[in-house]
């Protein structure tokens, strides 16, 4: 492994868990489309995919729930987008978190290792 | 579909964190550090009153520099000795300016597991239940973070190495 695949090997538990949370495929691909080419509507996310409109417009509504879509009405079609301001924030407080915890995970391993070698 | 990927579809994408340690102690020793207060406390930076017992509310201030000023709560869920041991808690109540009491609480989980050929214990630490705080306190407090982190993690940094 080069070092820099094993700099980042170590830095996996970091984001280890934000990439499992995104790491619903058609979600995931929802968002990276919305990132690319939104506003969108419904049907044209769907296209493609190979998913049908309700369970994407299911993944919709759960990306909504928690704020990192929104959507609008424009005549009969709901136009997606993302609502990446909510995204970066929600992230970064995250990676902030779980920063905290390995430097906790670190003083818990220093301590015990070093009473147990006492 | 794995239990994973459930998880990923059941859960908010930005609703928990995970991380996990090898420490080379026995098991019973690492769960000594983690479960009783006065030894958590040692490791984790703060002065617990009171013992973990589930159902008991522990309260404690914070013992590293700078933030001197700042109690927490832990409130214990689960106990199962050598294995599992849980608390809620408000995750970075880093203000004491404000009643966070009204608010959400995160879930704090520990889960211990021997290494295979007895080389040492596996700790994984998942705190859950973010999406819950409300958006602008997360906002907040990263913010107010990034003023006061910086230095603090400088020195853990130092301390571990």
């Amino acid at each position: 492994m080069s070092p820099s695949r094993a700099a980042a090997a170590r830095k996996l538990p970091d984001a280890a868990p934000v990439f499992a949370a995104l790491g619903d495929t058609t979600r995931l691909g929802l968002l990276g489309r919305l990132s690319a080419d939104g506003p969108l509507s419904i049907s044209h996310l769907s296209e493609g995919t190979g998913v049908t409109r309700q369970a994407i417009t299911r993944h919709l509504d759960a990306l909504e729930k928690v704020g990192l879509v929104q959507d609008a009405r424009r005549g009969r079609e709901r136009i997606f987008s993302l609502d990446a301001k909510r995204l970066e924030i929600a992230r970064q407080y995250l990676d902030h978190v779980a920063a905290q915890w390995n430097a906790a995970a670190a003083r818990l391993k220093a301590f015990v290792e070093d009473d147990h070698r006492a | 579909m794995t239990a994973q990927a459930q998880q990923a579809q059941d859960k908010p994408v930005t609703d928990r964190i995970e991380t996990r340690v090898e420490v080379n102690a026995p098991r019973s020793r690492v769960w000594r550090a983690v479960s009783t207060a006065k030894e958590f406390g040692t490791w984790f930076g703060a002065e617990l009153d009171g013992e973990f017992a589930a159902g008991a509310t522990v309260r404690g201030r914070i013992t590293s520099k700078g933030y001197e000023h700042l109690t927490l709560d832990l409130a214990v869920e689960r106990v199962e000795p050598e294995h599992y041991f849980s608390y809620r808690w408000h995750p970075y109540a880093i203000d004491p300016k404000v009643d966070y009491s009204a608010e959400s609480r995160t879930l704090v989980e520990f889960r211990l597991a021997e290494l295979a050929g007895g080389k040492g214990t596996a700790v994984t630490i998942v705190e859950s239940g973010f999406d819950r705080i409300p958006l602008a306190r997360r906002a907040e407090a990263y913010r107010m973070n990034d003023k006061g982190w910086a230095g603090q993690t400088k020195k853990l940094a130092a301390y571990v190495a």
